[in-house]
């Protein structure tokens, strides 16, 4: 259509690292005006930091980046707002106790005689939403809206500030169906008015629905860029998923004993207070491995959290080894037989500033033998130490050095290390590989598989498709605080849980008439 | 210095007590609305005390003094603002460490300048004059002698002895506080503070300049906190500086400002009623003495009122009390 | 060359090792592993940070026209020249290794305890109070009265504010400030009017059974402040050590003080380790206004200002890095120092409050090598980002 004139963005062989990774290897963008742009992409595979990129709120190693024809630098936010971008973030940037108003003109502020124009704040705000359709009270607390509103505002915040550009940061994950349905129609009809859209997503259906162009990332490069039309949604799958390193683990058959784990009917509420986990029902047998695979934030951390006793569940009950462990005290739930490889190593896993020994027993520094009426045993805590980092392969020169300078593989090491010695009947790995090379993935894998031959239960979390096919003897998937769908290994494969794990029910595929999961619950 | 009615005089100490809490906390709720946590207040004050009298004393102005106080607390809270926001250091460590800077400082320099041990003694060293809104209200013409003729005698009387002659600290100090509401809640500068202090990514991504404001935050409290030491060393009938006579004055003004839930009214009138308890105290033995369970109370103990008063209305309210919530940690832009 | 009269040397050295008593080796070990623990913590952060706040102090010095080396001279010889004067400082260096445990004991757990001040105070009080109200009792059972009296006094002082914020969150700094104030003029009060001892601006004295050895008694040599206080205060640096790290109540306090989220996850309750943080700590400080009443002023008296000891705790734990043995080591610098006040002001005609500025000066270049470190820490830890 427009094919001649030149692309209102060109992202240049754009590279950015972090210590650990390449989150952006070579990127080649481009965008044209007027269309709708789709970064589609698993987590971490490096749409959040181009964007950023091209917001200004980071650097890029290497590479260029040319608005409408003219290489420019983008050195902040400030100067993305001039060129005419805007960004809505996928976490958004709204100060809760101010009105809607008062975020939109946030650094740009109409006055009148030296104090701020609320009047005039609030007819700007009125304008906005009337000329796009974007309904919004001026006057309500960023505390007391509605996730849709709140999104909806930080749209009018970019348009206020005149963006021509709209990014748009998984602008879908936290919308209802029909919510989402309304932000497409908006998108459309912001194209309409000659705006341009980069919306980065991992849900297949709306790239086919709202979509002009797709443009694959994994693993930090450009795998493929097409027109929607010519392409479907198992092929955006397959793309996406992509038949990467081979996880082959030596698996024998899974021979599932009693059951361990017995979750009924378990609601669970996030930090916001609205419901994360919604009715799960879920067993885990001694001697198989469940996984449970989704998008992050679907619900699979309020889940763990709860089983665990750190959250609050509001109904249902958890039965662990035949007892009714729910809501109880986190560590009367470790000591009726639970272990928990947490999904945050650095943050709840380890006490960073603490020796490898410490660490080793954090869960059981207070029991023999590592203690004795309240008195540490240091002998004991040394040699267990010593034991265990030698069993589990852990990289360093003495256990009495601070866990922080770990490298992360060995963190985890340590985590896994410390969890499975305690020998519980029920292991929760969340995300156990995150962050992790290749051989220390192997290495925490293996155990796993060992761990469960040795007639115990795991329950994976994770989000790497590879890895929950690799290990799970069933799979559940998790989408907006439901499982949606169980398979068992053999017939389980990524264009199935892709699929699920997008929110479309099992069974249909692309095209027009796809029923949403969860709507028929 | 003031006689007559005992209510009269207990609502002079009260202001008068008042005025330099108030704008000590008016400067600390600028800080913290930026997210700054600010323990030096008390060391800010001493230092404004002791300079504003030092000063007055070596060039015999009093206002000179004001001026002094004025400056040097800017300097020190620049100083607690480049360690906190600059170098991202521990913001409470750092107030402390200024605490105890100020106190070696000031009792150093007023050895090695006055050659005095615990004390300077201002003696004839001009204060700051007294300011009479009475005289002023007074003196408008036409309205002046309206109010002479129809109000009766004493009630001016009254008025005048309990807010119309008063250290000039406490008419600033209100209308500091009046200023500061109107900034903080009415213009683009207060929204921009406040945004820094609630979420400064969001701020950022915006185009506003977080340590900037988190700066301004910081001097705010400084030429505040200066000013209120000046007003306990040189105003009408204050004796000078003395080792120890901030006295706990800057953390009251902290308690005073969560208390007022970090808005400038709100702390003014946590500070007018740790104000009201010191004066309680100053006048006890000789207004109240009257009342039967003054007899009671030895008036030793009345000075623990205000330290208890703030320890009550802490724990009684900081549950529905919440801070900025970005206070007390450091930003830091993406790379 | 060397080789065989090293192996000899090192034979005899544990045949003597074999001679000493049992207990006295474990004592000695334990000492020699605390001090090498310290160490291994970093020594070069506090010592950069002393030298250059000593810098400062020559600065401060030439700037008012005086001599800077007249000046540390004078600090030098009355701190060690001759017994008397390393006595006296040590009377000085004595509580302060009491209020610079209690401060570094509560930061192990992320909090301040600037009540040190306040602590003290009532630990002077209530230790004399015990004293002179039953001073006919046996002296074994008086002196472990009045001294755990004080202690718990401190407790008590610490305790409150530490359950105001284990319970409703409030911050201690302002709560533990607000006790200093109050424990000011309450223990005055006391002592100036239902205590007051006739002819003295005072309380009673305690008894002279219970009050501690001078150490120039101890040691035969001309009579200074220096008691066997000290030998209290070492010993409670190594209590602190234990309780520390050999306890798993210690485990839990340095488990939150590091990371709250991680301890929840582990299962400690942290808001008691708070609250047990707060009231040890409250309890060291109590310890050292009991020696002082014990061992130097003999009867609570009326105070002019802050004693001090408090507020130096603060500077000596910051030193210390919140060790133990660092905090006997800065208990001695800061000791030292507010021996020789006096000296410095008389010796080399520089005003005594220089001594002031120097601690202000070190604190704050202790504080701000936390920032030069920090930032490199920071540099080596970034964190991976992730979409």
């Amino acid at each position: 259509m427009q094919a001649q004139e030149t692309p209102v963005i060109q992202m240049r062989r754009i590279t950015k690292s972090f210590p650990g990774v390449v989150a952006n290897d070579r990127i080649d963008l481009t965008v044209r005006r007027g269309e709708i742009h789709a970064l589609l992409g698993e987590n971490g595979a490096g749409k959040t930091t181009l964007m950023n990129i091209l917001y200004g709120l980071y650097q890029p190693d290497e590479g260029d980046i040319y608005i409408r024809g003219r290489k420019v630098v983008i050195q902040g936010p400030g100067a993305a707002i001039e060129l005419g971008i805007g960004m809505v973030h996928q976490h958004f940037m709204l100060v809760e106790p101010f009105t809607v108003a008062e975020n939109l003109v946030l650094g740009k502020e109409p006055v009148r005689r030296g104090i701020l124009d609320q009047k005039r704040a609030g007819e700007i705000v009125r304008e906005l939403s009337q000329r796009y359709g974007l309904a919004v009270d001026p006057r309500a607390k960023i505390e007391d809206i509605s996730v849709g509103m709140q999104q909806r505002v930080e749209i009018l915040k970019a348009l206020y500030r005149g963006a021509e550009i709209l990014i748009m940061d998984e602008p879908t994950s936290v919308l209802t169906p029909q919510e989402t349905t309304e932000l497409i129609e908006v998108m459309r009809m912001l194209v309409r008015d000659g705006k341009t859209i980069i919306f980065i997503t991992h849900k297949l259906k709306e790239v086919m629905e709202a979509s002009d162009v797709v443009t694959v990332i994994r693993r930090g490069r450009v795998i493929d860029s097409l027109p929607t039309k010519d392409t479907t949604i198992d092929r955006l799958a397959a793309l996406m998923v992509g038949r990467d390193v081979q996880m082959v683990v030596d698996k024998t058959e899974a021979r599932p004993g009693r059951t361990v784990l017995d979750v009924r009917d378990l609601w669970v509420r996030d930090y916001r207070k609205t419901d994360a986990v919604k009715g799960i029902s879920l067993q885990v047998r001694a001697g198989e491995i469940v996984g449970i695979a989704g998008v992050d934030g679907n619900g699979q951390k309020e889940l763990v959290e709860a089983i665990t006793g750190l959250s609050r569940a509001e109904k249902g009950s958890v039965i662990l080894n035949g007892e009714d462990v729910t809501n109880k005290p986190p560590r009367r739930v470790t000591e009726t037989g639970l272990a928990h490889i947490p999904q945050d190593r650095q943050k709840r896993g380890l006490v960073l500033d603490f020796d490898l020994r410490e660490n080793l027993v954090l869960q059981s520094y207070y029991r023999h033998p590592f203690a004795d009426k309240g008195i540490l045993k240091p002998k004991e805590i040394d040699s267990y130490a010593r034991r265990l980092i030698k069993a589990f392969d852990v990289r360093t020169p003495g256990p009495e050095i601070s866990a922080r300078s770990l490298s992360g593989g060995n963190q985890q090491k340590l985590i896994v290390a410390r969890e499975i010695d305690r020998d519980p009947d029920l292991l929760i790995a969340a995300q156990p590989t995150r962050g992790l090379d290749v051989g220390a993935i192997e290495f925490v894998h293996r155990r796993l598989i060992r761990y469960r031959d040795s007639g115990k239960a795991v329950l994976l979390v994770s989000l790497e498709l590879d890895e929950i096919l690799a290990l799970s003897d069933r799979i559940l998937v998790i989408y907006e605080g439901r499982i949606v769908g169980e398979l068992g290994a053999g017939e389980a494969d990524e264009q199935k849980i892709g699929l699920l794990m997008a929110g479309i029910r099992h069974g249909e595929g692309g095209g027009g008439d796809v029923q949403k999961a969860g709507q028929t619950a | 210095m003031i006689e007559t009615t005992a209510l009269a005089a207990l609502i002079y100490y009260m202001l008068r007590n008042a005025a330099p809490l108030m704008l000590t906390a008016v400067g600390g709720t600028f800080t913290e609305r930026t997210g700054v946590i600010n323990i030096a207040l008390e060391g800010i004050m001493t230092v404004g005390a002791f300079f504003a009298a030092a000063v007055t004393m070596l060039t015999n102005n009093a206002w000179l003094g004001v001026l002094a106080s004025v400056v040097t607390g800017l300097i020190i809270s620049y100083l607690h603002g480049l360690v906190c926001i600059r170098f991202k250091a521990n913001q409470v460590v750092s107030g402390v460490a200024i605490n105890i800077l100020a106190a070696g400082l000031t009792s150093f320099l007023m050895k090695a300048i006055f050659g005095s041990g615990g004390q300077l003694i201002m003696g004839d060293a001009p204060r700051l004059p007294v300011w009479s809104l009475t005289k002023l209200i007074l003196g408008i013409p036409g309205l002046g002698r309206l109010i002479q003729a129809v109000i009766p005698e004493n009630w001016i009387r009254f008025f005048d002895e309990s807010i119309g002659s008063q250290v000039p600290g406490v008419y600033i100090a209100f209308i500091i506080v009046i200023i500061a509401q109107i900034i903080l809640f009415k213009t683009p500068l207060g929204l921009r503070i406040r945004a820094v202090g609630e979420h400064p990514r969001a701020a950022d991504t915006l185009g506003v300049n977080v340590p900037q404001m988190r700066y301004i935050g910081v001097l705010c409290s400084g030429l505040l906190a200066g000013f209120a030491g000046s007003i306990l060393s040189i105003s009408p009938g204050a004796s000078g500086f003395m080792v120890g006579m901030v006295a706990g004055r800057g953390f009251i003004a902290l308690a005073a400002m969560i208390f007022g839930k970090w808005t400038p009214v709100g702390a003014m009138g946590a500070c007018l009623l740790f104000g009201l308890s010191e004066a309680v105290r100053v006048s006890a033995s000789v207004i109240l003495r009257d009342l039967p369970w003054m007899q009671v109370i030895p008036s030793q103990l009345l000075a623990l009122l205000p330290y208890i008063v703030t320890m009550l209305a802490l724990a009684g309210f900081v549950g529905r009390s919440t801070p900025p919530a970005a206070s007390g940690i450091p930003y830091e832009s993406e790379q | 060359m060397f080789k065989k009269p090293a192996k000899q040397l090192k034979e005899s050295l544990l045949k003597l090792w074999e001679l000493i008593p049992r207990w006295l080796r474990n004592i000695l070990s334990a000492a020699v592993r605390i001090v090498l623990d310290f160490w291994r913590e970093n020594l070069k952060v506090p010592v950069i940070a002393i030298i250059f706040g000593f810098l400062v102090g020559a600065l401060v010095i030439l700037a008012i026209g005086k001599n800077p080396l007249l000046a540390y001279m004078a600090i030098y010889k009355s701190v060690f020249s001759g017994m008397r004067n390393f006595s006296e400082t040590i009377a000085y260096v004595t509580p302060l290794i009491f209020t610079g445990l209690a401060v570094a004991f509560a930061f192990r757990c992320g909090l301040f305890n600037i009540g040190a001040e306040g602590q003290v105070i009532v630990g002077m009080f209530v230790t004399g109070y015990i004293g002179f109200t039953w001073p006919h009792l046996p002296p074994v059972i008086l002196l472990p009265l009045a001294v755990l009296g004080g202690a718990l006094a401190g407790a008590i002082w610490s305790g409150i504010p530490g359950l105001l914020k284990a319970r409703l969150g409030v911050h201690e700094v302002i709560n533990t400030i607000m006790m200093n104030h109050i424990a000011f003029y309450l223990v005055n009060w006391l002592v100036s009017d239902p205590f007051k001892a006739p002819n003295y601006q005072a309380t009673a004295p305690v008894p002279e059974s219970i009050r501690l050895t001078k150490l120039s008694d101890l040691f035969s040599f001309e009579p200074a402040s220096g008691h066997t206080g000290i030998f209290v205060a070492l010993a409670a640096a190594v209590i602190c050590y234990f309780i520390l790290w050999r306890t798993t109540l210690g485990f839990e306090i340095r488990a939150t003080g590091f990371n709250a989220g991680a301890s929840k996850y582990a299962g400690v309750n942290t808001s008691r380790s708070l609250f047990m943080a707060m009231v040890i700590s409250g309890a060291f400080a109590g310890l050292g206004g009991a020696l002082q009443t014990l061992g130097v002023r003999y009867r609570v008296w009326e105070m002019a200002a802050f004693p001090e000891f408090g507020f130096n705790g603060i500077a000596v734990a910051l030193i210390g890095k919140n060790h133990p043995a660092g905090v006997v080591l800065g208990a001695f610098l800061f000791g030292a120092l507010m021996r020789s006040d006096a000296a410095i002001q008389m010796q080399a005609d520089v005003p005594r409050q220089v001594v002031a500025i120097i601690q202000a000066a070190v604190i704050f270049f202790v504080a701000a090598d936390e920032i030069v470190r920090w930032l490199v820490a920071k540099r080596k830890r970034e964190v991976v980002v992730h979409d």
